[in-house]
């Protein structure tokens, strides 16, 4: 997928313009988080549970090549394929020869964070082949040809009514006069479409929650029970995973799965909750007859080792998008790429490039409550610092904020020069405020003062009052 | 070595304290003298060095904390109106000179001796306020620096019950971000202003008649933004209205229209 991450502020600028999704943010902002609370709440061990996921985590990381080669051999021991995959290209070239093996036309596809950042969809159609998307959520986007704005909640950028519309504008065959006015018309015209879809595919395309090294399953979460008829219909089932999803042992698995339901949606447990392993065996009544495993890196081992390694914890949960203020003012498409908010902030300059992702870091006032609902433990705003720290030290940012942040630091490293700046910058600003209690506008502060006044000083600094004998105020 | 009777306190002001609001200052003053303590104001203190830390500018950070640090020592405690200074000194200053040994022992000092004010008066001084009397619709904001780097939730809340006159009313918001986040706010102002705005309306449908918070900067940017939207509620730092200094000094930003007059 194409990144517009480049042009944040203005991406910003459109959403915070757009009321239809200021008005779905807001009912968006409610939601979620109080799902959470509950759920976290009815759970004693919960916090216990976070820590042990956390640890589960931070051992793969440190055994990564261990274990995915542990999870290749048991694949090939069931009859599937591993294909190892460094770049996005790499991905597609590999889906693409499935695909073609398989004299595919069409294939449907469960949700994959991997399958938007790879952009597979675009790839399969250019060469003919007719994607379709079955989540409910990606199937409205891609009708509308819009990228997810959520991890979770693909379409959470659109209300009913929008969605109502492009149903009748892309479903033909249907009766022009039906009414879509319900979310439950809505969801019964997406699954009568999609019913033939899964029918009519040659080859079914999931991404994965987990891949378990121990017995060379792959773990896949849904509410819909699309990606069950997806992976198990169609004769070809592609997985897509990226590298870092890798556990242990199904004991592993099941731990992760008890805090990944309960932090994205507040569900004890999603409603499927399904283990595949290896294509379909002799006795077994369905399934498909072959089976591949993807796995991509994109750049993820090289942040192995570095201060960024923590994100690579991350179980794709949605909830520090869910709190984060800032997702929930601007919505995820301002991000301009695949992961929106204060995971994506982190992980996108390292798939991207710091270059074009320079505006994410920033974008966070590090008020930290993605790090405290964070189920994997992740440092988020620490993360943040450290490609703050990288912008600096590659002169990423505007050469005014390095000069003023020298200038000043140079000022306060100096307590006399500090005593003289901060008393003429208070007169300036009580000459500027006349007897008024705030400025509405001063000079090189329009960051400020272009939304909110300002307050005025208090005649002269704390400390020259203080050293001039004041010990009372007023 | 710690007298438990009256410890010496060195207030850190805190630039936007110093610059913007001393009367957050004297207060902290009068609050801390009332708690026992014998209180200094290093005269070669500045700023923290927030602006370069969160800026990611490590070695300017680290040059600014250097003099603070060097400014602060020989006290029993160091005690800072602001929930986000004193999470710096206490939660990054050590992260800082991580790399610097004899500089890390000296930020590990610093930190285990800074406090913020608000909980150092309730937990470590057991301080309640005697007669002082403001009669308002109160309702504070959780600064995100003091909520989650140091657990400073309930002890606000605590003193301000003591104040006569004071009715607490809880903001469903009031642990939510208010938009400021140092340099955050002058770079992205209108998501800003949007952060800031749906605490206001929610202040606004409330019936409150105070806000307060133990962060200027939080304050500033909610008063500013109150003050241009002519929402009418007052914005104090906690500790001026704890130590009874809100019938002397104008709010944060000034008055504001009175509910009664209408918007």
């Amino acid at each position: 997928m194409k990144s517009t991450a480049s042009q944040f502020p203005a991406n910003v600028r459109a959403a915070l313009d757009d009321r239809v999704l200021q008005d779905v943010l807001k009912n968006f902002s409610e939601g979620f988080p109080l799902k959470r609370a509950r759920a976290v709440e009815r759970l004693e061990e919960f916090d216990d549970l976070c820590d042990a996921a956390r640890d589960i985590k931070d051992h793969v990381l440190d055994n990564l090549d261990r274990y995915l080669l542990g999870f290749e051999e048991r694949v090939r021991e069931s009859g599937g394929h591993v294909h190892w995959c460094e770049t996005a290209d790499h991905a597609r070239a590999a889906i693409l020869d499935i695909c073609r093996s398989a004299n595919a036309r069409t294939i449907t596809k469960s949700k994959s964070m991997i399958g938007e950042e790879i952009g597979i969809n675009d790839h399969l159609a250019a060469h003919g082949m007719v994607p379709v998307e079955t989540d409910l959520g990606e199937y409205i986007i891609q009708l509308r040809q819009e990228p997810p704005s959520h991890i979770i909640a693909p379409a959470i950028h659109l209300s009913k009514e929008q969605v109502a519309r492009t149903f009748a504008h892309h479903h033909h065959a249907r009766d022009p006069g039906r009414n879509l006015n319900d979310p439950r018309a809505i969801l019964d015209e997406a699954r009568a479409e999609l019913r033939q879809k899964f029918l009519e595919a040659d080859v079914g395309l999931t991404g994965a929650n987990m891949l378990v090294a121990e017995t060379g399953s792959v773990a896949i979460v849904t509410n819909e029970g699309n990606a069950d008829l997806t992976m198990g219909v169609p004769r070809v089932h592609v997985v897509i995973a990226s590298m870092e999803k890798i556990v242990p042992t199904l004991e592993d698995a099941s731990t992760i799965l008890r805090v990944l339901a309960r932090s994205a949606t507040g569900q004890d447990m999603t409603v499927y909750t399904t283990f595949v392993t290896g294509p379909r065996r002799t006795q077994d009544l369905d399934g498909p007859q072959e089976f591949h495993v993807v796995l991509l890196d994109n750049g993820r081992t090289g942040l192995l080792g570095t201060e960024f390694q923590d994100i690579l914890r991350c179980i794709r949960c949605g909830s520090c998008i869910n709190h984060c203020p800032v997702y929930s003012t601007i919505g995820g498409h301002a991000y301009g790429w695949v992961y929106p908010g204060p995971m994506g902030s982190v992980l996108t300059p390292a798939l991207t490039g710091l270059p074009d992702a320079r505006h994410l870091p920033g974008a966070s006032t590090l008020c930290g409550m993605c790090e405290t609902v964070c189920p994997m433990r992740i440092p988020l705003p620490k993360q943040l610092r450290h490609w703050r720290v990288r912008q600096i030290r590659q002169k990423l940012v505007p050469v005014t904020t390095r000069y003023g942040l020298g200038l000043w630091a140079f000022v306060a490293r100096r307590p006399a020069l500090y005593r003289f700046v901060t008393a003429a910058a208070v007169r300036i600003m009580s000459a500027l405020a006349r007897g008024r209690s705030r400025l509405p506008r001063l000079p090189f502060a329009g960051g400020w003062t272009s939304v909110r006044d300002l307050p005025a000083p208090q005649g002269t600094t704390f400390m020259a009052q203080w050293k001039a004998g004041r010990r009372r105020y007023p | 070595m710690a007298d438990p009777e009256s410890p010496s306190v060195a207030l850190f002001v805190t630039c936007l304290v110093d610059i913007v609001r001393p009367s957050v200052g004297f207060a902290a003053v009068r609050l801390l003298e009332a708690a026992g303590c014998r209180v200094s104001v290093p005269d070669s203190q500045t700023c923290c060095g927030q602006p370069a830390y969160n800026s990611g500018d490590r070695p300017n950070a680290a040059a600014v904390a250097r003099q603070v640090i060097a400014a602060c020592e020989g006290f029993d405690y160091v005690v800072v109106p602001s929930g986000s200074c004193a999470g710096m000194i206490v939660k990054h200053y050590p992260d800082l000179f991580a790399a610097d040994p004899a500089w890390r022992v000296r930020a590990q000092s610093l930190s285990a001796r800074t406090r913020e004010l608000l909980s150092f008066l309730r937990d470590e001084r057991g301080f309640e306020p005697v007669g002082v009397r403001m009669d308002a619709a109160i309702t504070c904001h959780d600064s995100c620096a003091g909520l989650r780097e140091l657990n400073i939730r309930q002890q606000p809340r605590d003193l301000l019950a003591r104040v006569a006159g004071a009715r607490l009313v809880e903001a469903g918001l009031a642990e939510s971000c208010c938009g400021f986040g140092g340099l955050f706010c002058v770079k992205y102002p209108d998501i800003s202003a949007a952060m800031a705005d749906r605490k206001i309306d929610e202040i606004a449908s409330m019936d409150a008649d105070v806000v307060c918070g133990g962060d200027l900067g939080c304050l500033m940017n909610m008063a500013g933004r109150l003050s241009r939207r002519n929402v009418p509620c007052a914005v104090w730092h906690t500790a001026e209205i704890l130590a009874g200094m809100t019938e002397g000094v104008a709010p944060v930003c000034g008055t504001v229209p009175d509910k009664r007059d209408g918007p």
